[in-house]
């Protein structure tokens, strides 16, 4: 019991980054019907910044407010100066575009800090609480808790500001969204901001439990894909059932199964939701068939 | 719109053809033949996913995965079966076919990136299991492949396989230039101009993706057997997730639906990652931006992009 509680709570911590990265993806899919692979960069962003203004003397919470501002501004600029230039491509091409961004993020990120392994401390320390037998990490409430309080300023941001109105309605007909005066090509990149602090902040708050590097934004976005494939395409919630759903999956997998290949979980997730079920488990909309 | 006699579209292969005997003859330093068969060997995984991305319009993000997958199997057919390794090309190249087959046949119905999503996730897993079965494949250090001989010759040595490598990208570029200009190859870049349209002109879409998808599995597999072979090696590299990239950089900048333009893409980044072996750590960096430069601002490539200047003149 105590190991199965184990498992559950470093499921949930995880799905719980796999969530987010899985919403800013669905965010700007949705917007712009771009597969944003660089998504994982965010993530990368929001950890290794804050770690690096954290030790350069600033406190923790401005490091992190810092690092989340940086991570929103690649997001700007990777709209601004990549996407928005070929707006007119094909889906392949945007793809490579994002691809390229993502190296881009990466490499810049290796010059400009260093190739290390950074970590950032706990947010309220590092002793564990004992629940019924299984260890909990006072940062996994972090997690958990800051992945809910982002859920729900989306949802009050989506559903509740004249902002978020005009988002969802060039998210339905960018067309008809421009003919009633809304700016299209601003709501854009506000998705693409968003999206990036979204990640900016899963970073800062997995952190100090995962560490982070120059690279692990790749990883993560194969996992935030997984997720919101496994979730079902364009679908918020569907991003979030996704995230966790794999998150335990894969702490399951480690656990019971082999922890060699515990990052294979979430991608073979995908592929047999993507091969038997191109929906997902929430799917909404119906998927692009031929 | 090609009023062009029907020879001309060899034009790539004689270009290739009289460049690549031409190099071979001239050059007589090991290092410059082994970069120049390296070429020509990545070549022929570019040309396969160009016939991917270039004809069909779809990415695939994963594609050392089978490049891994003909190295490997080039090197553990011998090791643990005591297989010939020539042999074991083709079984790679079984493999290969099939695991594309597999993936391919049901995400390719759906129209978009499901296959860039797929593909990643595949060349992760293959990329995963050649790290972690050290017992099998090495692991990190990679695997030792014995040297294959044909008729009691030992191919080794920059020289034979400098012709080897050039003889199979003649070869291949011959089979991707019949290819694009057969009914299949016209049903491609139906599909990458419209696949609705296509749809209605009575193309199976998803078919017709599934084929180019097999095709340029069986290319990248066939180039990795190739590289393996020739270095003796078979190395993890090979399958990583930057060699995937690259494969892709490779189409992009020698541009997309073009054959000769894939083998300048990879001549472009084979050299570019000689020169950048002393500085490692710009190459991420370079890479990332090449591609989105190229794909931004010349989304031609360099040989559609050279053959747009010189015909508009």
């Amino acid at each position: 019991m105590a190991e199965f509680l184990q498992f559950v709570f470093s499921g949930l911590t995880v799905g719980a980054i796999y969530a987010l990265v899985a919403l800013g993806f669905t965010l700007i899919y949705n917007a712009s019907r771009v597969v944003n692979f660089a998504q994982g960069e965010f993530v990368m962003i929001g950890g290794v910044a804050t770690a690096v203004l954290h030790t350069a003397g600033l406190p923790l919470l401005v490091a992190a407010a810092g690092a989340v501002a940086i991570a929103g501004l690649a997001g700007f600029l990777l709209h601004q100066f990549a996407i928005k230039p070929a707006r007119d491509a094909s889906i392949a091409a945007l793809i490579i575009i994002t691809m390229g961004a993502s190296l881009l993020l990466r490499g810049l990120t290796q010059l400009v800090v260093d190739k290390q392994i950074h970590s950032i401390p706990a947010f309220s320390g590092e002793a564990t609480i004992e629940v019924l037998g299984a260890t909990l990490q006072p940062q996994t409430l972090w997690v958990i808790g800051g992945s809910i309080v982002v859920l729900a300023m989306l949802q009050f941001l989506l559903n509740r500001t004249l902002v978020g109105q005009a988002l969802q309605a060039v998210a339905a007909n960018p067309l008809a969204a421009r003919l009633v005066g809304i700016k299209v090509s601003a709501m854009l990149a506000l998705a693409f901001v968003i999206s990036a602090v979204i990640g900016g902040v899963g970073g800062v708050l997995v952190t100090p439990i995962t560490l982070t590097r120059y690279d692990v934004g790749t990883v993560l976005a194969l996992k935030g894909f997984s997720a919101a494939m496994v979730g079902g395409m364009g679908s918020p919630l569907g991003a979030v059932i996704g995230g966790l759903f794999v998150g335990l999956l894969e702490s399951f997998g480690a656990g019971y199964v082999s922890s060699t290949y515990k990052d294979a979980v979430a991608v073979i997730a995908m592929l047999v939701v993507l091969m038997v079920a191109p929906r997902g488990l929430i799917g909404h909309r119906s998927a692009e068939r031929v | 719109m090609d009023r062009r006699p029907a020879y001309w579209r060899y034009t790539p292969l004689l270009v290739l053809g009289v460049f690549a005997i031409g190099f071979g003859l001239l050059v007589d330093n090991s290092f410059y033949l082994r970069i120049a068969a390296l070429v020509w060997a990545m070549g022929i995984a570019a040309v396969g996913l160009n016939m991917l991305m270039g004809e069909a319009g779809q990415v695939s993000l994963g594609h050392a995965a089978f490049i891994g997958i003909g190295s490997y199997t080039v090197a553990i057919g011998p090791a643990q079966f005591g297989l010939d390794p020539l042999f074991c090309v083709l079984i790679g190249l079984f493999l290969s076919c099939a695991i594309a087959l597999v993936i391919g046949r049901p995400i390719l119905r759906l129209e978009g990136y499901y296959l860039s999503v797929a593909t990643l996730g595949l060349g992760y897993l293959v990329s995963l299991v050649i790290v972690s079965e050290t017992a099998l494949t090495g692991g990190p250090d990679g695997l030792a492949v014995p040297r294959a001989t044909v008729f009691s010759v030992r191919l080794a040595g920059a020289g034979i396989w400098y012709w080897i490598c050039a003889a199979c990208l003649g070869i291949a570029v011959l089979l991707a230039i019949n290819l694009q200009n057969s009914p299949t190859g016209r049903a491609f870049r139906s599909l990458h101009d419209s696949e609705t349209a296509a749809a209605a002109l009575g193309i199976d879409v998803g078919a017709k993706k599934l084929v180019a998808f097999v095709l340029a599995a069986a290319y990248g597999s066939f180039a990795g057997s190739l590289i393996a072979l020739m270095n003796g090696f078979a190395a993890p590299a090979n399958a990583s997730f930057i060699q995937s990239i690259e494969l892709v950089a490779m189409v992009v900048i020698g541009g997309s639906g073009s054959v000769l333009g894939a083998v300048v893409g990879a001549a472009v980044l084979v050299v570019l990652s000689q020169v950048f072996v002393s500085f490692h750590d710009y190459e991420t960096l370079l890479i990332g931006l090449m591609i989105m430069l190229f794909m931004i601002f010349l989304r031609r490539g360099i040989v559609p992009g050279l053959a747009h200047l010189v015909g508009a003149r």
